[in-house]
């Protein structure tokens, strides 16, 4: 946990989380009803990977069909580079086959201001011609500062801009929940 | 929420390999890893440094350093301008802090320079905000080719600590050795450097290197053997008879090759003269990973001018 969060309430826990993303993957599903071999999903660094990663999951379960996994790391498309001080470290993206023609579903585990979507749908239009972007968020906290909204939600939580959403899974973080914590008041 | 705080990079310049740490070192070379996939897209573009300016300042010729400071300014979307020696205000009497001060009022991001004397990027660093790299001062540095050599052998030996690293060569006149040995020596390989003794100065066992006097023992069990350029150009007089003869004697040819390691890699940083210290057979043979190394070069590049363009005064 970063520093000077004090944890307030956790909203989900394993349990409810893995029965959310399967839902989110039954919709998936559902929507790309026979066109399944055309579907790539693309988790944003960081904990949109693991999400795209239970989401295929899921879906390979339910249909019997493996869908690419790729992973975006929207760093240097971001649009405060200039603004926040030391560079945030690059891990790559990788991108498992061309997606041209493909239904790219875009997954990350907070939708927030926007921005980092934005950035996402930047860095894959420099990778091809897609022939539909999608997104998938586990939660959808609202506070949008563009116009973008989700195609696949697990849960909306409506939040202060105080508060934090803490997405912990267990490949990254040891530990599967979401909670959500509280920034230390201005004195 | 991380469970090691990654290091993030604060300094202003690059200047010189001797006062990195390990783990800045280590910094620039897994950013480089990351940048080498954009090399690969059909889009070769990132937006990151849109909207900043980068001047390439080459008073010593250069074909390969500055064409892989280009492209990498270029991938990152930055703005670059260059300046060769030939037409530049130096040649028409102005100093070089004057030339600096002119430089710093076009408010650039980054400087990149090359000079033929050590320390000249140092002063101009103190004397300017942008950031600034060194391309190569003299004998003295030449930081960027040593981390993409090190991103070279990383790639193909998985590590640098415990390796046994042969240069052999134009000792004397080599930036490239220098930044090499310090970057080396940090990560825990051994090196050994060789040449005649006409062009090797006496200081170098102070470097913490082996120095062998024979091709044969230089490269015995080497994992990795760089090979350097003779700098005929910099020579007042001619440190041996002839090239023939230096060729006999210290040109790396496959009959030689034996006593190193079995997947030793040969490495070179260009421009090379095929039958002076390197045989063709070996330039373009297996172990050759010279034009990896080329390659290489633009990510190495790309990631420190990210780096670097992230720190700002506020944050030094």
């Amino acid at each position: 946990m970063a520093k000077n969060l004090t944890p307030k309430t956790t909203i989900l826990d394993a349990k409810q989380m893995a029965r959310i993303i399967r839902r989110m993957a039954g919709e998936i599903a559902e929507r790309h009803h026979g066109n399944l071999g055309s579907v790539l999903l693309a988790g944003i660094r960081t904990r949109g990977v693991p999400l795209a990663e239970k989401i295929a999951a899921e879906i390979e379960r339910m249909e019997g069909a493996k869908l690419p996994v790729g992973i975006l790391d929207i760093t240097l498309y971001r649009d405060d580079l200039s603004t926040v001080g030391p560079q945030p470290q690059v891990k790559g993206t990788h991108l498992p086959r061309s997606i041209d023609d493909c239904a790219v579903i875009l997954c990350d585990d907070v939708l927030y201001t926007g921005r980092t979507v934005r950035a996402a749908l930047d860095e894959l239009i420099d990778f091809g011609r897609p022939r539909i972007v999608q997104l998938a968020v586990l939660i959808d906290r609202g506070h949008r500062e563009l116009p973008i909204q989700a195609d696949f939600v697990g849960k909306k939580v409506p939040t202060s801009q105080s508060e934090i959403i803490e997405v912990s899974f267990l490949s990254t973080d040891s530990t599967e929940q979401v909670r959500i914590l509280e920034r230390p008041t201005a004195k | 929420m991380t469970p090691e705080t990654p290091i993030r990079w604060r300094r202003k310049d690059l200047l010189g390999i001797a006062e990195l740490s390990p783990a800045e070192i280590e910094l620039i070379l897994d950013t480089a890893e990351s940048f080498s996939e954009i090399g690969e897209r059909a889009i070769k573009k990132v937006p990151t440094l849109r909207g900043k300016t980068v001047l390439n300042l080459f008073f010593e010729a250069s074909t390969r350093t500055r064409s892989s400071f280009e492209i990498a300014e270029k991938r990152l979307s930055a703005d670059n301008i260059n300046f060769s020696t030939s037409g530049s205000s130096l040649e028409k009497g102005e100093t070089l802090v004057d030339t600096a001060l002119n430089l710093q009022a076009m408010a650039p991001d980054l400087v990149i320079i090359r000079h033929a004397h050590p320390g000249v990027p140092h002063m101009l660093a103190k004397r300017i905000k942008a950031g600034v790299i060194n391309a190569g001062d003299g004998a003295h540095e030449h930081p960027t080719q040593a981390l993409l050599d090190a991103f070279t052998i990383r790639r193909h030996k998985g590590r640098l600590a415990g390796l046994k690293v042969a240069i052999l060569g134009d000792i004397e006149h080599s930036r490239v050795v220098r930044s090499n040995i310090h970057l080396l020596n940090k990560m825990g390989a051994k090196v050994t450097i060789g040449g005649p003794r006409t062009l090797m100065p006496v200081e170098m066992e102070a470097m913490g290197v082996e120095v062998a006097y024979t091709l044969e023992d230089a490269i015995r069990d080497a994992d990795v053997i760089m090979m350097l350029r003779v700098q005929l150009e910099r020579q007042g007089r001619m440190a041996f008879p002839s090239v023939k003869e230096y060729f006999q004697l210290f040109g790396l040819t496959t009959a030689r090759l034996a006593a190193a390691r079995d997947d030793v890699i040969i490495m070179h940083p260009g421009p090379m003269n095929r039958g002076t210290e390197i045989a063709s057979e070996v330039a373009d043979g297996p172990y050759s990973v010279i034009l990896e190394q080329v390659t290489h070069g633009v990510s190495v590049r790309m990631a420190i001018l990210y780096l670097l363009s992230g720190v700002h005064e506020e944050t030094v």
